[in-house]
């Protein structure tokens, strides 16, 4: 153990308020889950901003890359009739 | 032939680079975030590394001057105010070594250059905490010039630091009411009392001015960096704007600024500042500052004294690891 460890690092979810999704806050560092929660807890909710918090090896995520992002996403982009104002309702029709 | 070829792959490098540059620059001016994967200029990586990790640096060793006081607080409600706050500026040091982090930097090595005095903090961190009415001062004077700085960055271009001002500046507010609760409070006591609050004022005053950098004639702004979104304002601007909110503020608690020539401006609607003495900058800076060595041995004795923590931590980890995958 000559390394001197600064702990693995884990990426850190908060849900603020009951019923909306986890969002991603920032990271921390810390040995395993349980510790990773409890410096979670004291870096990202000193102020009630959370009631759930989710942690993630951050070696664990996988994510697409900036590079190939127009390419990546490009199939929606040409796919307009998939939201509802690519449709032209007459004026009289209610509830569509 | 081989050297024709190579040639050719290096132009392409480069066209490519160039291209590589323009949309950088494109995204920056249209207001939207670098992140962390997004390609960038190797000289804005580095300003970047440079300016956060001296950033998060001043956070943890800001904790030295004030948990000083923490065990002297005059009173129960003093003492867990000042124990929150400390624990604000640990959180702020721990959220920008994360963003940092994200640059391709470990923070075992951000540490070690700040051990080795190889990184830089901020200068004000090297003075003294001498008497209660200092934590009023810090809160009121230092964190309000952080304050400045740090909502100018909040608009910088790089999404984690960026991100990470924003929460900052949010807790600051409290660092900042804080101490000018405590300086209005000693101002309104017994002239002992006052006295010792003014007396705070005159010793941290200029070294807060001057925590804003040097003026603009001694630091020339970079275009580049102005244009990338890495600095977004000039010192002597921010400097500006944090005495014209100050001054109003220590002539309310009754309190002097301890600068003979500064006056208001009608023509400017700005105040102008005596003579600021540089020189003390530079030298506390290069490290002659009357605490520069206690805050870097107080730093390097927290992280050998702590080390044996980290290490059994890590310990305990891999066998609990080791059990269950045996099981």
């Amino acid at each position: 153990m000559s390394n001197d460890s600064q702990w693995p690092v884990w990426e850190v979810f908060l849900q603020g308020n009951p019923g909306i999704p986890h969002k991603h806050v920032g990271n921390v560092h810390a040995t395993d889950a349980e510790m990773a929660i409890q410096n979670a807890r004291d870096v990202y909710t000193r102020r009630s901003e959370g009631i759930s918090i989710w942690v993630v090896p951050a070696n664990a995520i996988s994510a697409s890359s900036p590079e190939d992002q127009g390419a990546f996403f490009e199939p929606s982009n040409d796919k307009p009739y998939r939201h509802p104002t690519f449709y032209k309702i007459p004026e009289g029709v209610k509830y569509l | 032939m081989t050297f024709i070829i190579i040639k050719l792959h290096l132009n392409n490098l480069i066209m490519e680079e160039g291209k590589q540059l323009e949309s950088f620059e494109a995204k920056i001016a249209a207001g939207h975030k670098i992140e962390p994967k997004d390609w960038m200029p190797e000289a804005y990586r580095k300003q970047l590394i440079r300016m956060m990790s001296q950033h998060a640096h001043s956070e943890i060793v800001g904790m030295l001057p004030e948990g000083n006081w923490i065990t002297r607080a005059p009173s129960l409600r003093r003492k867990a105010i000042l124990l929150a706050k400390v624990q604000d500026e640990a959180g702020h040091g721990l959220y920008l070594y994360s963003a940092v982090e994200t640059l391709g930097v470990d923070r075992t090595e951000l540490l070690h250059q700040l051990h080795t005095g190889k990184a830089k903090y901020s200068s004000i961190f090297n003075y003294p905490t001498l008497t209660w009415a200092d934590i009023g001062a810090i809160g009121w004077l230092v964190d309000g010039a952080a304050i400045m700085n740090q909502t100018a960055l909040a608009r910088g271009s790089y999404g984690p630091y960026s991100r990470a001002m924003v929460r900052i500046c949010k807790e600051e507010s409290f660092h900042n009411r804080q101490g000018y609760e405590i300086m209005m409070t000693l101002a309104k006591g017994t002239s002992e009392q006052k006295q010792m609050a003014q007396d705070a004022l005159n010793r941290w005053w200029w070294p807060s001015i001057m925590m804003l950098g040097p003026s603009d004639d001694q630091s020339p702004n970079s275009d580049q960096l102005m244009r990338w979104k890495v600095k977004m304002e000039s010192n002597d601007a921010i400097r500006e704007r944090f005495i014209d909110r100050t001054i109003p503020q220590a002539e309310f608690i009754g309190l002097t600024i301890p600068d003979k020539d500064m006056k208001f401006d009608e023509k400017t609607g700005h105040y102008s500042h005596g003579k600021i003495n540089w020189d003390e900058f530079f030298d506390v800076i290069k490290g002659n500052g009357p605490c520069n060595a206690k805050r870097l041995k107080d730093r390097n004795d927290a992280d050998k004294n702590g080390r044996w923590v980290r290490d059994a931590a890590i310990a305990y980890a891999e066998k609990q690891l080791k059990e269950k995958q045996a099981s």
